[in-house]
């Protein structure tokens, strides 16, 4: 498989979250404005790269039964780095996540890529596929949180985007909001690809 | 020989006539009482409204409908004119146009369309646009008038506020506050027996819904009382949208169990998560997420309560 191949398969046709529907937990809950969708997922992102590269490594010395507890002992360890590190570095964007910093450890994107990618190819390939699935992470995270954000409070990336008579729809801030918003979304790519697999049949 | 006249058809074989757009025009009938005293008893600006969530739902059915290419027959149907004029008698009567026009449509997209369109909808399009409304709008959907789109509150809020009540007449013929299709209980009831006459609905899912809430609410103590036994139950029924809801909302045919028992248990069900909200909960008025939660339930309730075939154990 090509590396190319590889990086846009994560990105559009696996994406993690409009495709596979992985990390559902984090992308509810996060997801009410675009700066927190895209620090959640860049986040995640940094996690993922630097998991993948050291389980592909260390490929030839997890011994198969106990590899679960392996990859997760890897993955806690790059979590408590970027926790700490955004604590130090972004607070701000540090106490708006919270508790989902800590829970990427359980984030089930990088478990299910270390165990379906990176625990059976190389360092290189296994690097490529965590940027293409954690940048599909990230841009999931964005679309949706971008459509929650304008809908429900009017802004995007924390500007102003409405007219001021423009009131808030504040379901779509609110987990309810998450659910509808991510449910339609995810209906309309279902069918746009339709459409096109008809077209290129026709 | 023309093979199509030998063409089996599965059962049933006759017809009674009954459409579809006739049920739906008979409610609109035995809603109209209520809609014009609604004009009557808070203005003019409740034309607006009622005409704004017809139109915008039968727009945005016509507008769905060709964007899925499906068949624009169902328009005629009078299903989306309905959802819209129900959305419509489900705000305040100071609601804003634009309010009631993204109801209208949120009803038969998200309520509706998402689901395959009428007859498949797990919830009642109606109260599924209210509920986005209230969770949206809260302010909006909660700033109750009275005559003239004077702020007044409702006589469920009066309630909770421990304040005077108004006498159990005006409750009845329907000298409130309220959302502009609840406040006419007599015109309501009416109009709901008209439809059991007509057998456009049962009457057990009323029956149940409004004794349960009648006897919850005289048996069980509000929250900050004692005693049991002792509540205003006739305040309570009188009040709200419960006869609207126990006849309009919970007795839609798409959303509710199609089993007698079951509907006998949506009725009670529907009664008690009312009664508990009333006196317990965070709104002063539960008929709405009462009749949400109970169509959540219904596939649940026809399975359990489907009769066994003959032969089969």
């Amino acid at each position: 498989m090509s590396s190319l191949r590889v990086f846009w398969r994560g990105l559009l046709d696996e994406n993690p979250v409009f495709r596979l529907l992985l990390g559902m937990c984090p992308t509810l809950a996060v997801s009410t404005a675009a700066v927190n969708g895209l620090g959640m997922g860049l986040a995640a992102t940094a996690v993922l790269v630097a998991s993948n590269i050291l389980i592909s490594l260390m490929r030839p010395i997890i011994p198969d039964k106990i590899r679960i507890p392996c990859y997760i002992v890897v993955i806690a360890t790059f979590v408590t780095m970027v926790d700490l590190l955004m604590e130090a570095f972004v607070p701000g964007l540090h106490g708006v996540l919270g508790i989902f910093i800590p829970l990427i450890v359980v984030n089930c994107i990088i478990l299910q890529r270390a165990e379906a990618f990176a625990s059976k190819n190389g360092v290189f390939l296994s690097a490529i596929d965590g940027i293409g699935m954690g940048l599909g992470f990230t841009l999931a995270l964005i679309i949706l949180a971008s459509v929650r954000e304008v809908l429900g409070a009017g802004t995007l990336f924390g500007l102003t985007l409405m007219p001021a008579a423009f009131e808030p729809m504040k379901l779509m801030v609110s987990p309810p909001g998450a659910f509808i918003g991510l449910g339609l979304i995810i209906g309309l790519i279902n069918y746009v690809q339709n459409l096109r697999e008809v077209r290129r049949r026709a | 020989m023309d093979i199509k006249k030998l063409a089996v058809s599965s059962s049933p074989h006759l017809h009674s006539g009954a459409t579809v757009r006739q049920a739906m025009l008979l409610v609109m009938l035995a809603l109209a009482p209520a809609a014009l005293f609604a004009v009557f008893h808070f203005g003019m600006y409740v034309v607006a409204i009622l005409l704004t969530g017809v139109l915008a739902a039968v727009l945005a059915e016509v507008a769905i409908l060709h964007f899925l290419k499906k068949p624009l027959s169902t328009v005629f149907d009078g299903s989306a004119a309905l959802t819209g004029l129900l959305l419509a008698m489900n705000v305040p009567a100071g609601a804003p146009l634009w309010m009631v026009a993204i109801g209208s449509f949120l009803a038969l997209a998200i309520g509706k369309h998402v689901f395959g369109g009428l007859g498949y909808n797990p919830f009642n399009p109606a109260l599924v646009g209210r509920a986005i409304l209230v969770a949206s709008w809260p302010a909006r959907m909660t700033a109750w008038v009275g005559p003239g789109l004077v702020t007044s509150a409702t006589p469920l809020a009066l309630s909770r506020a421990g304040e005077a009540l108004p006498p159990y007449s005006d409750l009845l013929f329907g000298f409130k506050a309220g959302s502009i299709g609840e406040v006419a209980v007599l015109l309501l009831f009416v109009g709901g027996v008209f439809l059991i006459y007509k057998k456009v609905i049962d009457w057990k899912i009323p029956f149940f819904y409004i004794a349960t809430v009648a006897l919850m609410t005289w048996a069980l103590p509000a929250r900050g009382q004692v005693a049991y036994f002792a509540g205003d139950p006739l305040f309570h029924v009188l009040s709200g949208g419960l006869i609207f809801g126990a006849f309009f909302m919970a007795t839609d045919w798409v959303t509710t169990p199609v089993t007698k028992l079951g509907r006998v248990i949506m009725g009670l069900g529907a009664g008690l998560i009312t009664a508990v909200i009333r006196l317990y909960g965070g709104l002063p008025e539960g008929v709405t997420f009462a009749i949400l939660i109970m169509n959540g339930l219904t596939p649940l309730i026809d399975r359990y309560t489907m009769g066994r075939r003959f032969g089969v154990r």
